[in-house]
């Protein structure tokens, strides 16, 4: 906001995350993506039977961490939380399911 | 968002519960320019290229991979025919086997795990360079372990060249005697009507009308194919078809998107997308399942043909609305050993080498990674060949064979070959086929298709 003529085009990414629910799934999330300095964009999340249902979209067009180390960060997260986190680039859902 | 959360976790399912990958980026590399009549200076050209470029693909597919969180199964290099390559050197064995040695450590320095291109088109007639290259088959694959073989034998512009077909059953068994379980023939497959930008192995090479590199991708997604026809139980074919097809133009997408930017980065043009549906041992990511899924009690059954028609018709609609490049083999790929749904209907009886063969008049890709007795003679392997090629020349399409006449075993037993490559019972096969015929040798002309001009 600051200094926007330096600001890089933003790099979108999908993160999803399934699992039994429990305390604290979105705030272990959320200090990762602070920590990386991933601005969060936008969230949907519902419960189905107990069931965690979340899906996030970020940018980390200014990110401090590539990829990879973004991967095992949050693999680490879904190893502790006994959950399923999926984290990839939305170009890929817009070439499948838009025209 | 402008993505709906259906449509997010109907991708994400795809990866973590269908098994849908890209199969493999597959760069082809020229290689006319390294040719010498020095073997030393050719092979220390042609290893360092090849090295270079695969080290710079594998770290690439692992960055793509990592951003689009699907994986790259495998990666791949295509080279140009190794009997184009061979033709300024001396016609021996240990010209050629040198060369298949040195594709063979190039791959492996750059962690490739098969190469393609040790192979020559010698569907009219052989050049003293082709002739050397297949005399020299059995000693390359069976002293290398990565490096992948293709023969041209046939083509609808120029029919069947007998004599060389005649040889390779000769060829093919001696190969598989020089290992345990005849593995060395599972890297070898003879086509008619041979496409120039195949990624997938072992058919793979980097054509004559090729540029100096090309990034080609295969896809895969059986299991997604299998879970939206399970998801349509009761729907009519004319529907299933549609369903079909709209699957196939997603995951076609994903593979267009993923190879043309591993073709950017790498400096590269990108070739195309072959969208082929490519099985693997994994349970769940079966051809012979999609067909079952469709209603047809076990696969080779009445039914089975017509019901891999329509599949394959609806991933071509798909793919082709999804893809302005889509090339290589683009069929539906139903090779025995490495399906855990056509290795079962083998074991029960519903599957034959009679419908193999006929399942194979509408699929493309041919007679696949089949286990056949050691005692097979040579010529019932070249007959089996001849069949099966025809089918390729006067229907104007690709055919090939991989065909495995394993040492010491007798129809019923399961050869192990590992990995990808999988498993595959011995498939009962007769003694005697055509011995006359294919003596005779020579060349079947061009069929009356290839007079369209």
């Amino acid at each position: 906001m600051a200094k926007p003529k330096e600001k890089k085009a933003s790099q979108i990414c999908i993160l999803t995350v399934t699992g039994k629910d429990k305390v604290g799934i979105i705030a272990r999330i959320a200090v990762a993506m602070s920590k990386a300095n991933i601005n969060i964009v936008d969230v949907s999340q519902k419960i189905m039977n107990d069931y965690f249902v979340m899906s996030l979209a970020c940018d980390i067009a200014d990110a401090t961490l590539d990829m990879p180390d973004i991967h095992k960060q949050l693999q680490k997260i879904a190893k502790d939380m006994e959950l399923n986190i999926t984290f990839q680039h939305e170009n890929i859902f817009k070439m499948m399911h838009r025209v | 968002m402008s993505i709906t959360v259906e449509e997010i976790f109907e991708t994400v399912n795809m990866t973590l519960q269908q098994h849908f990958d890209i199969r493999t980026v597959t760069l082809g590399i020229n290689l006319k320019d390294c040719m010498d009549r020095d073997l030393d200076h050719f092979c220390g050209r042609i290893h360092h290229r090849i090295s270079e470029k695969g080290i710079q693909l594998n770290t690439i597919a692992d960055r793509i991979e990592h951003k689009y969180g699907i994986p790259i199964t495998n990666r791949r290099v295509a080279v140009t025919p190794a009997s184009i390559l061979l033709e300024p050197l001396p016609r021996t064995q240990a010209a050629a086997v040198r060369l298949a040695k040195t594709l063979d450590s190039a791959a492996a320095k750059a962690d490739i795990d098969f190469i393609g291109g040790f192979g020559a088109l010698v569907h009219k007639g052989a050049t003293s360079s082709d002739e050397n290259l297949i005399l020299s088959l059995p000693a390359a694959l069976s002293q290398t372990k990565r490096v992948c073989a293709f023969f041209n034998l046939a083509s609808t512009l120029t029919g069947m060249n007998m004599t060389v077909i005649e040889q390779f059953g000769h060829i093919l068994k001696d190969l598989a005697r020089r290992s345990k379980t005849g593995i060395g023939c599972a890297k070898v497959a003879v086509f008619a009507n041979v496409p120039e930008d195949n990624p997938f192995m072992a058919g793979a090479h980097h054509g004559v009308g090729e540029p100096d590199y090309s990034l080609n991708i295969g896809i895969s997604g059986p299991g997604v194919v299998k879970t939206v026809i399970e998801q349509n139980p009761d729907c009519d074919l004319t529907e299933l078809s549609e369903v079909i097809k709209r699957t196939v133009f997603k995951i076609t997408r994903a593979g267009e998107l993923i190879g043309r930017e591993v073709a950017e980065m790498m400096g590269v043009p990108f070739g195309i997308v072959d969208i082929s549906l490519a099985a693997t041992p994994a349970a769940g990511d079966s051809v012979a399942e999609i067909i079952e899924a469709m209603g047809v009690s076990r696969m080779g059954r009445p039914g089975s043909t017509a019901a891999l028609a329509l599949l394959i018709d609806a991933v071509k609609k798909g793919g082709s609305m999804a893809s302005g490049n889509v090339g290589g083999l683009s069929g539906t790929f139903i090779p025995v050993s490495e399906d855990a749904g056509m290795i079962r209907a083998v074991k029960e009886g519903a599957l034959n080498l009679e419908k193999l063969e006929a399942l194979t008049s509408v699929c493309s890709v041919g007679m696949d990674m089949f286990a056949v007795p050691g005692s097979t003679p040579a010529e019932v392997i070249s007959a089996i060949i001849a069949d099966e090629l025809a089918i390729g020349v006067a229907n104007n399409k690709t055919t090939s064979v991989r065909i495995i006449p394993v040492p010491g075993k007798r129809a019923g037993q399961i050869v192990h070959f590992g990995g990808l490559l999988g498993s595959a019972p011995i498939m009962p096969v007769t003694k005697i086929a055509s011995p006359k015929f294919i003596a005779r040798k020579g060349r079947m002309p061009a069929p009356i298709q290839a007079l369209r001009n």
